[in-house]
């Protein structure tokens, strides 16, 4: 991405130690300026020029909203057994391991209960750097019990999603985990339960067509791309170029598809007011 | 669509030909032939049956899409012979790929849902394909709740190659659509066959085929995507459509050993497509028994074990 600070063979006459350590410095996808890295995370991973929200992880979604960081994870051992004993050009069972190595998780989703400004909340957050965020029997059933967890317990549920959709190596078994995951959601809102569902960037397919597209209150981080199927797929099929800005966030909140479109220094004290209005 | 066969039918093809060039130089009277005809009549009807007993994924695939398959409308209008159809979602459009209605079978009153393709290309071109818009998935969940309201039970068949990927329909909220009729149709208080009787792609299925039992025409496939899909994208090219078939395992015979087909169908000797009226007799059986089945459950059973159909699928290591 920032090629010419990564650059790893020294061309110029520069000894190593004046050269400037890789992964210092982020490159801005929005505005093309040069970010440093320890200033970018004390805001959030937000440039401050452009507003450009990156990529971040679950763990940093934790940070930004639960109280003083402290939780309570849930299932954080459950993982997929590649029950198709899946093969395409890699084996499944590689991108497992691939995947467990780079993220340090097993799956997908994380899980945990902690507090919202005082309040009591069950939150489910996706990794997009695991297998592009793709949902398995593993996320659906730790959606599936986190749901539950927040029935039994009466505490609103937040998801942050960002996914490509279901995923393709556990066949069949990823699709249904839609089905799963929409009815433990219509019994846990029959009962009362809130659900707020927030959009990052990308969410896609078979998430977006299932519990991100069911909360009650819908907020999408500004700029996320959104939608059902991808672009690419799109344009491949009507053979024209997409319009400018089709399935952001912001195309989204014009065709009425999400309440509010939140940047994420808001996100904390929006998901307060919500909760505060729901149980009133 | 006068001639459509399968690489794989061509030597029952010409074999049925031969039969037919023999049967007319009979009918002329000059020879008899009528022992060499019953000849090759049984070794057809041998044929056949090796051919179909051991069809491979892809092959079944490839039958699933066959144009001449009973479509959504074969199988309703020949078991439902009064049937109605109700348009619109009463909010945009009347999508055609989604035919929705109200009709009887002996005497028992029902809402079908089916997704149709088109049997040739201007009908195709009608139905969009197969392919369904947001306003497919809202019809089909506008009348549901009918029935809902009536209590009268829904039949669900599922033929499609997937959700239509358009502008239109993302700026309409495919997405949305879809993920509110999985909502619903997860708490329907009416029982709801879903039957795949082509094929079964991806959420664009599923948005109308949550339900109390899935069952499965002998020559179906359904899955997470298309093979060809799922070829693109992780072998980076289509053509490999067949290995991603055997990948992800997408036949009704397949999803019956995961435990998530509840039920297939044995369509007629070569295939749905050979004999319509005999599928459709084969199907309308079936319907009726699974739905006395179904009838027997108060609302509140019905529900619970909907929900636990589904909350049970999954593998996963604890």
């Amino acid at each position: 991405m920032v090629a010419w600070f990564k650059r790893e063979k020294q061309k110029l006459f520069t000894t190593r130690k004046k050269s400037i350590p890789d992964g210092l410095w982020e490159k801005c996808p929005g505005c093309d300026k040069i970010l440093y890295k320890r200033e970018l995370a004390k805001i959030h991973w937000v440039c401050h020029k452009c507003q450009h929200h990156f990529r971040i992880k679950p763990q940093e979604y934790l940070e930004l909203l639960i109280d003083d960081g402290k939780y309570e994870e849930f299932n954080a051992h459950l993982k997929s057994s590649d029950p198709l004993k899946f093969k395409a050009s890699k084996k499944y069972v590689d991108q497992l391991k691939t995947a467990k190595a780079k993220t340090g998780y097993n799956d997908v989703l994380r899980t945990v209960k902690g507090k919202i400004n005082g309040r009591d909340a069950v939150v489910a957050i996706m990794d997009f750097s695991f297998i592009g965020g793709s949902m398995g029997s593993v996320v659906g059933e730790k959606l599936a019990r986190s749901i539950d967890y927040a029935m039994e317990q009466s505490l609103p549920l937040i998801t942050i999603t960002a996914s490509g959709g279901a995923r393709m190596q556990e066949g069949i078994y990823s699709l249904m985990q839609m089905a799963k995951t929409s009815a433990k959601l219509s019994r846990y809102s029959q009962s009362g339960g809130v659900h707020i569902s927030i959009l990052t960037d990308p969410t896609t397919g078979g998430v977006t067509a299932s519990y991100a597209m069911l909360g009650d209150f819908i907020l999408a981080e500004p700029g996320a791309l959104i939608g059902f199927a991808g672009p690419r797929v799109i344009k491949q099929t009507i053979g024209e170029d997409l319009p400018e800005g089709f399935q952001s966030a912001e195309f989204l909140l014009e065709k009425g598809f999400v309440d509010h479109i939140v940047p994420r220094k808001d996100l904390k004290k929006t998901i307060t007011r919500l909760i505060e209005f729901a149980n009133a | 669509m006068a001639e459509f066969h399968l690489n794989f039918e061509k030597p029952i093809i010409e074999l049925e030909r031969k039969i037919d060039d023999l049967k007319s130089i009979n009918a002329a009277g000059n020879t008899d032939l009528s022992q060499e005809i019953r000849k090759l009549e049984d070794k057809h009807k041998k044929l056949i049956e090796k051919t179909y007993s051991n069809l491979s994924r892809w092959q079944r695939v490839q039958l699933a899409r066959h144009p001449r398959r009973p479509y959504s409308l074969d199988y309703i209008t020949r078991i439902s012979p009064d049937f109605f159809e109700l348009h619109g979602d009463r909010n945009f459009a009347d999508d055609k790929s989604i035919v929705t209605g109200i009709g009887s079978i002996d005497g028992m009153q029902v809402v079908w849902i089916g997704q149709q393709k088109g049997k040739n290309t201007k009908d195709n071109l009608y139905r969009n394909f197969g392919m369904s818009k947001p306003e497919g998935y809202r019809k089909a969940l506008r009348v549901m709740e009918l029935s809902e309201k009536y209590n009268r039970p829904i039949i669900c068949l599922i033929d499609t190659p997937g959700a239509y990927p358009g502008i239109g329909a993302e700026e309409r909220g495919q997405a949305e659509a879809i993920a509110r009729n999985l909502l619903r149709m997860s708490s329907i208080k009416v029982p709801i066959l879903i039957i795949i009787i082509g094929e079964g792609a991806s959420g664009g299925a599923l948005g109308i085929g949550v339900g109390d039992k899935l069952i499965m025409l002998e020559n179906t496939w359904f899955s997470v995507i298309s093979p060809e899909g799922c070829a693109s994208i992780l072998w980076r090219d289509a053509s490999k459509a067949e290995l991603a078939a055997d990948a992800m395992k997408v036949t009704a015979q397949d999803l019956y050993e995961m435990g998530i087909c509840d039920r297939i169908i044995k369509e007629p000797l070569g295939g749905a497509h050979r004999n319509n009226d005999k599928m459709a007799e084969i199907l309308k059986n079936i319907i009726i028994e699974e739905l006395n089945r179904l009838l027997t459950f108060n609302t509140s059973e019905l529900l619970d074990r909907r929900l636990k159909k589904y909350e049970k699928i999954g593998v996963w290591e604890e």
